[in-house]
């Protein structure tokens, strides 16, 4: 047998954020022309966090990208705006509206978007040559995820291709690439929906405030809480209702889903997550229930 | 209000031969400790009778992609996590189809414990081999060696005892000291979390336990300091902070201190630490908090007293233990493509923070896994582990493996497209890693 537990010298929470820093720092030496993929949600909040920490007490070397559905709640869209007005960054806006306006896309049935978003992203990508994307994703979120490396090279399609990812060794990370490859970095990957939560208590960082419990009108389908908005209206057989809830995931409103909740600060979502016997996802995406591998599909289209 | 829960983690990666059940293993041990939720859990349920394949099959929670749930077989690690009371975990889950080999590489040289699925029908097999060489090489702490579908041989101690013993000589040729075998039937459930009456003449623990007691890496903490500089910060926009002049990267060993001598390779220019920053972020704004120290494995950012030539690529290192640098390299690498290694191929390393163009001057050897010596080699290939003689274009502070695995490995990268070709472990002075 082995000997007991050590007394640890870097715990769980600061060891994941020292290893967030040093990707960051790797693609800030790398890398010509890096760019944050910042939506105003939890992840990419806690991903600009740790950017500013990198790099303090100078600014953050990157810009921001922020791929719009056209079907963002306000309180997130605000959230972002101000964001980049109180740091001084700069804020690229890829709108899925635009593409819709001139039909270079066409809204689907089912009225949702988050798939939509793939061809301005990889539009933005080649636009600004942008070679390396900082994605907030986990590899805890989603079983296609969790076969991601923290830097994962996609072709000039943009495409990831799961069978032939180069090899992560140690904390060597290779950011190669040829002209039209760029690089998806992942400073996430080893942050679970828990950490993340545990790290906002920590460092009290701000969130919009659709993450905390406010009453709201609702509507259940498929048993999801979907938002009465401009977005998603109840259909027939479908009931609205006034009911507590908060925000696990945002993204687009038409297909994320709000679950009940009375927690009204980061230490209490701490403990309701921590009960939580449904994941993030399934608890709130409608769009990942699509096949059994419409996350894998669309990442290999481009998606992040 | 909660307190962030500080547990410690550990690094796992699973290995083992094709349809030795290491996604069912996996799928198990999360299972059984309760880290599978129930969305995810109605999931496979669904999928395992649509397709027939029983009531519940454990390997559907790991194997996400679409080509591995229609094959049954894994193609990349998987990174799962977990955590139970005492600690929390980070799994790489890896394939074992030899193709493959290179995600197995992958997936131990982070790892504190490897576990390596042995078949009680089949025994020892050449992948066997492989990933115990591959554990050894990449001085992974612990091996435990599950003795997978125990109850496939009728929970035979025999059997398991004569596997145990097969794989304990071979971990002693390459030096594996810590070894454990652990009887197990994956799909069954038997001695993973809970303890299994079936085998009553195992009196060791299950691999949760076994899993909540291991330690981690060495603590590298008490090392000479080494500190691979990653980017300059210079903020020569802030009134504050315009002579600010600080060296960030992550410590890779040891501790620095203000005040503390240290020699900046590879110039070797002798210098002392005049302050160490961590961020500070607060509603008002971005600024920096002096500390006393850091410990390896932190991300900090150090200033120094003297305005030195310093950037990416140097390595600041204590001033009584340096390494000095080298140009050139006895390594032993795992070759990881398809294109052979040869004599004269022009490549670049990644070293810590330094690429450089690299050139291969001699091949030493190969291992032979049937014997576990080293056989003449005039090349290397696909899943070859060999020993490597490199001249570089620049100077590299570097330490044997052995005593750093952050100075210690590099990779091979082809220059023209980029891909990762090897995983480099520098051999100690007096010569054999292997």
């Amino acid at each position: 047998m082995t000997a007991a537990i050590e007394a640890p010298m870097v715990t769980e929470l600061d060891a994941l954020e020292s290893e967030s820093i040093f990707v960051f720092r790797e693609v800030a030496a790398e890398f010509e022309r890096p760019v944050i993929l910042f939506s105003g949600g939890k992840d990419s909040i806690v991903m600009l966090h740790l950017a500013r920490k990198a790099f303090a007490p100078a600014p953050v070397p990157f810009t921001l990208l922020h791929v719009d559905t056209g079907h963002n709640f306000t309180e997130v869209l605000d959230y972002r705006d101000q964001t980049v007005a109180a740091l001084g960054l700069r804020l690229e806006v890829a709108k899925v509206e635009d593409y819709l306006a001139d039909g270079r896309l066409r809204e689907r049935s089912d009225g949702t978007r988050n798939q939509l978003q793939t061809i301005p992203l990889l539009d933005a990508i080649n636009g600004h040559r942008f070679d390396a994307v900082f994605g907030g994703g986990r590899r805890d979120e989603e079983r296609a995820r969790a076969k991601e490396r923290i830097y994962s090279l996609r072709d000039e399609f943009g495409q990831w291709d799961p069978r032939n990812q180069r090899p992560e060794l140690w904390s060597l990370y290779n950011g190669k690439h040829k002209p039209g490859e760029h690089v998806r970095v992942f400073p996430l990957s080893n942050w679970t929906e828990l950490d993340i939560w545990n790290y906002i208590a920590r460092e009290q960082i701000p969130l919009p405030s659709i993450y905390y419990a406010h009453e709201r009108d609702v509507f259940e389908r498929d048993g999801m809480l979907l938002a009465v908005g401009p977005y998603s209206q109840p259909r027939t057989g479908e009931t609205a209702e006034k009911r507590l809830v908060r925000y696990r995931t945002v993204g687009d409103m038409s297909c994320t889903g709000a679950v009940t909740s009375t927690a009204t600060s980061a230490e209490q979502v701490v403990i309701e997550v921590a009960a939580s016997e449904i994941t993030e996802r399934g608890a709130t995406r409608a769009d990942d229930r699509a096949s059994e591998a419409a996350m894998e599909d669309r990442k290999r289209e481009g998606y992040f | 209000m909660s307190t962030p829960i500080q547990r410690q983690l550990l690094r796992l990666a699973t290995a083992g031969s094709v349809d030795d059940g290491k996604s069912t293993l996996v799928g198990r041990l999360l299972h059984d400790c309760k880290a599978i939720l129930a969305d995810q859990i109605a999931h496979v349920q669904h999928v395992s009778s649509s397709r027939g394949t029983g009531d519940f099959d454990f390997a559907l929670l790991t194997d996400g992609l679409r080509a591995e749930r229609e094959q049954g077989i894994t193609i990349d690690v998987a990174y799962r996590y977990f955590a139970t009371e005492k600690r929390s975990f980070i799994l790489a889950d890896c394939p074992g189809h030899v193709q493959y080999t290179r995600n197995t590489v992958t997936g131990a040289s982070t790892a504190d414990v490897v576990i390596i699925l042995v078949d009680a029908r089949h025994g020892v097999l050449e992948q066997t081999r492989r990933h115990l060489a591959v554990a050894g090489l990449l001085r992974v702490p612990h091996v435990v060696l599950a003795v997978n579908k125990i109850d496939l041989v009728g929970y035979d101690e025999a059997v398991f005892k004569g596997i145990a013993k097969d794989v304990s000589q071979l971990a002693n040729q390459l030096n594996i000291s810590d070894v454990q075998a652990i009887p197990v039937s994956a799909l069954v459930g038997d001695n993973i979390v809970e303890r299994s009456p079936a085998t009553a003449w195992y009196d060791g623990p299950t691999l949760l336990d076994y899993l909540e007691s291991a330690t981690g890496r060495d603590d590298t903490s008490s090392r000479p300091l080494r500190f691979p500089v990653q980017y300059v910060i210079r903020p020569q926009t802030d009134d504050q902070y315009r002579d600010y002049r600080g060296y960030t990267g992550t410590v890779a060993s040891g501790t620095v201190s203000v005040g503390d001598e240290v020699i900046v390779l590879p110039a070797g220019r002798r210098t002392s630490v005049s302050g160490i920053d961590r961020a500070v972020i607060s509603a008002t704004g971005t600024a920096v908090a002096e500390r006393p120290s850091a410990v390896a494995g932190e991300a900090v950012t150090v200033r120094l007293a003297d305005d030195l030539d310093v950037a990416r690529g140097s390595v600041i290192v204590a001033a009584n233990s340096s390494p000095g640098t080298r140009r050139e390299l006895l390594a032993t690498v795992c070759w990881l493509s398809d294109r052979p290694l040869t004599v004269g191929a022009r490549l670049l390393i990644k070293h810590t923070t330094t690429t450089a163009q690299a050139i291969v001057t001699k091949i030493n050897g190969a291992l032979d896994l049937d014997t576990l010596g080293v056989i003449d080699a005039t090349g290397l290939e696909l899943n070859d582990i060999g020993k490597v003689q490199l001249k570089i274009a620049a100077p590299l502070a570097a330490d044997p493996y052995s005593s750093n695995n952050i100075t210690g490995s590099f990779l091979l990268i082809d220059a023209h497209d980029g891909w990762t070709l090897a995983a480099g472990m520098i051999d100690d002075e007096e010569g054999e890693l292997l």
